[in-house]
């Protein structure tokens, strides 16, 4: 009688217990479902490129001369991908210093005022919309770099001066978090030894957090590698290897936002795109393994 | 006494560069704020556009994106605080959910543009959604789901493991001891969390062109009728936010007032991002206070 | 639980909402059917819009340079017809051409002829409307001295054979190309009217898809030499004359001026009556007089001369 009675008071919570596992469980299928489905979605319009339409796949990464829809059409994307990688390094040349000097001032300097002031700025430079950034971009970097520096301003300085403030949170977030994890021993005793400030931070700090810092900067260089708007309205498009970083020239993002919408899915114009599109997703998970290999070397 | 004049150099250039990160920043607002706070009016922020006579608002813009932000969040918190449950509490520690960990992170790391190819494809042409604010919210939502999960993770484990034991020490079942004990505890980080991926939502542009589309038909206020074409409620109309006007004006714009509209525009969106960092910290911090008060 | 109650609600609502969104659109897709088995539009090509027995809903995508004529035009079309819903998206001229091409809209907006983006014999299921002219002008930055360029000037300058204005008869100044992506159907334009041959995607050279941003840059660059569509002229910007001609309305309507193109809007077959009545009141007089020609377009009914998908003019 009790063992029954028991049997039946569990039933509901057992229940309970598996429909709430289903249904978590559930949802992260949805998530696997999701990255799943892009790749192969964004795969196999990508593949077809060189299945369909015959293009070697080493022109297409090789080749200099990007002409769609010329006779006979040529699809080097070869400058994209220089553009891309030039703007996004560039970019994480310029912020990494500035990220770093602001977790040193927030965790090391002066922890009251950095929290108080400075972490806020940071965030809120990462919640300004990618738009604006591209608008300010066009409205002061490039009419100030035309003044200043021969050539139009526009090209791939001005893109990585906009991408650099972009990645600075993503830089400066991860930077504060590894200084702030640093033992505090660590630091105690090179004071204790008596080492001034800064010989602590980059005989001690800097050496120790190189990894997470690593991580950081890699992350960054992700993110300006994805950017497309801001990215597309300071650049200028040409579809060439500049010669200088103040000629105009292309990125994948900005290959692909500005002729999208132009071509037809399924010509052989559009199927080119969605080419570059793939190099751009294959080279984010390369990011991802790299700073999963980061992350890796930061815990030992 | 060398090295005692580097560390006052080094401390020097470093309090110069965080000075010169408060600058840009402030320099930033500064420049969006006086050139767009001038134009914007009650009647900026309700009016429609205009395509080539002047004084257009945008009002449409601001309504789609809250209402995309609406229904962008409905659908990724319930399936985000899943996943993030299922990956803090219930994931056995082996392979496979070090697999699925690393797929989150690659997930979290696509470019929005990527996802707005994907929607266009998938959502707008096989699953023929159209350009609407359906295939907009369902895009917005594969890049965010991730910041969710993580989140959520993050929040979960932050709860303390007295609290849990002493749950499960009771004979509740996990299940429960995650929605009524773990999850109101963990509440202020995922909430915080939570708005501050709401913001990333209202400035999102780049996938947003390729999936909400970059026209706004005419809005009519008094219907609330979520199946009328003209219904503002209406899911599955072409909806041009915020963000994607200002893109689309700054290109394409033939009003003669076209770049004060955009800098209004600007303006409008930088302060309602603003107003979603404040917002979300004061409530962390007033949420933190009313549960240790409690406690 | 309370709260996963409230979750599954909301979820619910939206799987509601979606069902009922779809059921929206099958329904459209029967009434547009519906309207196609009657025997098309019983008042020929009549000026006014039609009396609002007129049912359907309908998509109008495609080409951003379409698009605020298509979205000012319907909105008019549905004050007058009740019963008819157009939504207008832009999202590109290849876009419109997938999309109406593949049933996904029952129009498609495009700068250029169906030919020159699809595959033959996609391209011949679709029905041409050509609604209006675009013309196209090179301009250049204000400060450029110089105000006529014949065809061979424009082709060296887009080629690269001349890169300064002095060769074309200006001061001594670099030329800076401001030029569309190769996918564009105003660079098409441009080139197989202006040029005749294609430009090159020289090094150095700024490509621009959207006009406003050209206009932006032309007028800011020194030097720079650009095109845009006639609605798009104003101070900010220069306009050259075409080997001596003017770019204006009577000059493209009479032929002298040979820059512009046609807007298009295609059909997959012969339209509906909802479909068709839009259609005619689109190059009705009211609308051809007034939108057309109020968003800087010319009228279909103004030209003296007509082209055909490979250039060949007609008087």
């Amino acid at each position: 009688m009790a063992q029954s009675f028991d049997r039946q008071k569990a039933k509901p919570h057992i229940a309970e217990e598996w429909v709430g596992k289903i249904v978590t469980l559930l949802c992260i299928a949805l998530l696997i479902i999701t990255i799943f489905s892009i790749v192969y979605f964004v795969a196999s319009k990508g593949l077809s490129t060189f299945f369909k339409n015959n293009v070697n796949p080493i022109d297409l990464l090789t080749g200099l001369k990007w002409s769609p829809e010329g006779e006979p059409p040529f699809f080097g994307a070869l400058p994209f991908i220089f553009g891309s990688f030039s703007t996004s390094i560039l970019a994480a040349l310029i912020a990494a210093p500035l990220g770093f000097c602001a977790s040193v001032f927030m965790v090391e300097i002066s922890p009251k005022f950095g929290r108080r002031y400075l972490q806020p700025v940071i965030e809120l430079l990462a919640g300004i919309p990618s738009v604006v950034y591209g608008f300010v971009g066009l409205s002061v970097i490039v009419p100030f770099f035309r003044d200043v520096f021969p050539g139009q301003g526009i090209g791939i300085a001005a893109g990585a001066l906009v991408l650099s403030i972009m990645i600075l949170p993503t830089i400066t977030t991860i930077a504060t978090d590894a200084l702030a994890a640093l033992p505090k021993g660590l630091k105690e005793g090179s004071y204790a030894l008596g080492s001034t400030r800064w010989q602590t931070i980059y005989r001690i700090v800097l050496p120790t957090t190189l990894p997470s810092l690593m991580t950081g900067i890699v992350l960054g260089i992700a993110r300006a590698f994805g950017e497309a708007l801001a990215v597309q309205m300071v650049i200028g498009n040409a579809p060439h290897i500049p010669r200088s970083l103040f000629e105009s020239a292309s990125t994948l993002t900005s290959a692909i936002t500005l002729s999208m919408g132009n071509t037809a899915m399924g010509s052989l114009a559009n199927n080119a795109l969605w080419s570059l599109a793939l190099i751009l997703m294959l080279m984010t998970f390369v990011f991802v393994f790299i700073v999963r290999f980061l992350e890796g070397r930061s815990k030992l | 006494m060398k090295a005692k004049t580097a560390d006052k150099i080094a401390t020097a250039v470093i309090i110069a560069v965080s000075g010169l990160i408060v600058l840009v920043l402030a320099g930033l607002l500064g420049y969006i704020l006086i050139r767009g706070v001038g134009h914007i009016s009650f009647d900026f922020l309700t009016s429609p556009p205009e395509t080539i006579r002047i004084g257009g608002g945008i009002g449409p813009q601001l309504f789609n994106s809250i209402f995309l932000l609406v229904l962008t969040m409905i659908i990724t918190i319930p399936i985000g605080l899943g996943a993030g449950i299922y990956m803090s509490e219930y994931a056995p520690a082996n392979r496979i959910t070090n697999f699925i960990r690393l797929i989150v992170e690659v997930l979290s790391s696509v470019p929005s543009i990527i996802v707005g190819l994907f929607g266009l494809l998938v959502l707008v042409n096989m699953f023929n959604f159209g350009f609407s604010l359906f295939s907009g919210a369902l895009a917005l939502t594969v890049f965010n789901l991730p910041l969710m999960v993580r989140i959520t993770e993050q929040g979960l484990k932050g709860v303390p493991r007295e609290q849990k034991e002493a749950s499960l020490a009771l004979g509740l079942t996990k299940w429960k001891t995650i929605t009524s004990v773990m999850l109101p505890i963990s509440m202020p980080v995922v909430l915080t969390g939570t708005i501050l991926a709401a913001g990333r939502v209202f400035g999102e542009a780049a996938a947003l062109l390729f999936t909400a589309g970059m026209s706004s038909p005419r809005l009519d206020f008094t219907n609330w009728n979520p199946l009328s074409p003209f219904s503002p409620l209406n899911p599955f109309r072409p909806a041009e936010t915020l963000a994607v006007h200002i893109w689309k004006i700054n290109s394409e714009g033939l009003a003669p007032d076209a770049s004060q509209i955009a800098a209004g525009a600007s303006a409008v969106l930088v302060i309602t991002v603003l107003l979603f960092n404040f917002g979300a910290r004061w409530l962390g911090r007033y949420m933190y206070r009313k549960f240790t008060a409690i406690k | 639980m309370k709260k996963t109650v409230m979750l599954l609600m909301l979820l619910t609502v939206m799987v509601a909402l979606a069902a009922c969104g779809q059921n929206n659109n099958g329904n459209n897709a029967a009434s547009s059917n519906a309207g196609s088995s009657e025997p098309a539009s019983s008042e020929p090509a009549s000026s006014e819009p039609a009396t609002s027995d007129l049912s359907g809903s309908f998509l109008a995508s495609g080409s951003s340079a379409l698009q605020p004529l298509v979205d000012q035009v319907s909105k008019k079309f549905m004050d007058a017809n009740k019963g008819v819903s157009i939504q207008v998206q832009a999202g590109g001229s290849g876009t419109g051409l997938t999309q109406v091409s593949e049933g996904q809209s029952q129009i498609g907006n495009s700068d250029v002829f169906a030919e020159e983006k699809l595959d033959a014999d996609k391209a011949a299921e679709l029905v041409d409307h050509q609604v209006a002219i675009v013309g196209m002008a090179a301009v250049v930055n204000p400060e450029v001295t110089v105000d006529n360029l014949t065809k061979q000037q424009l082709i060296d300058i887009f080629t690269g054979k001349v890169t300064n204005w002095k060769d074309v008869g200006g001061n001594d100044q670099k030329i800076q190309i401001v030029n569309r992506p190769s996918s564009s159907g105003t660079r098409a334009t441009f080139e197989k009217y202006a040029l005749g041959q294609k430009s090159e995607d020289l090094q150095g050279s700024i490509q621009e898809d959207a006009s406003g941003t050209v206009k932006k840059l032309v007028g800011e660059t020194p030097g720079a030499i650009g095109y845009l569509a006639l609605s798009y002229l104003d101070d900010s910007i220069k306009t050259v004359k075409y080997e001596g001609i003017e770019a204006t309305v009577d000059n493209i309507a009479n032929g002298t001026y040979p820059v512009w193109a046609y807007e298009h809007m295609y059909t997959k077959g012969e339209p509906d009556a909802a479909v068709k009545a839009f259609l005619d009141y689109m190059v009705s007089d009211e609308v051809q007089n007034a939108d057309v020609v109020e968003l800087g377009y010319i009228p279909a009914s103004k030209m003296q001369v007509k082209r055909d998908a490979a250039g060949n003019i007609t008087k």
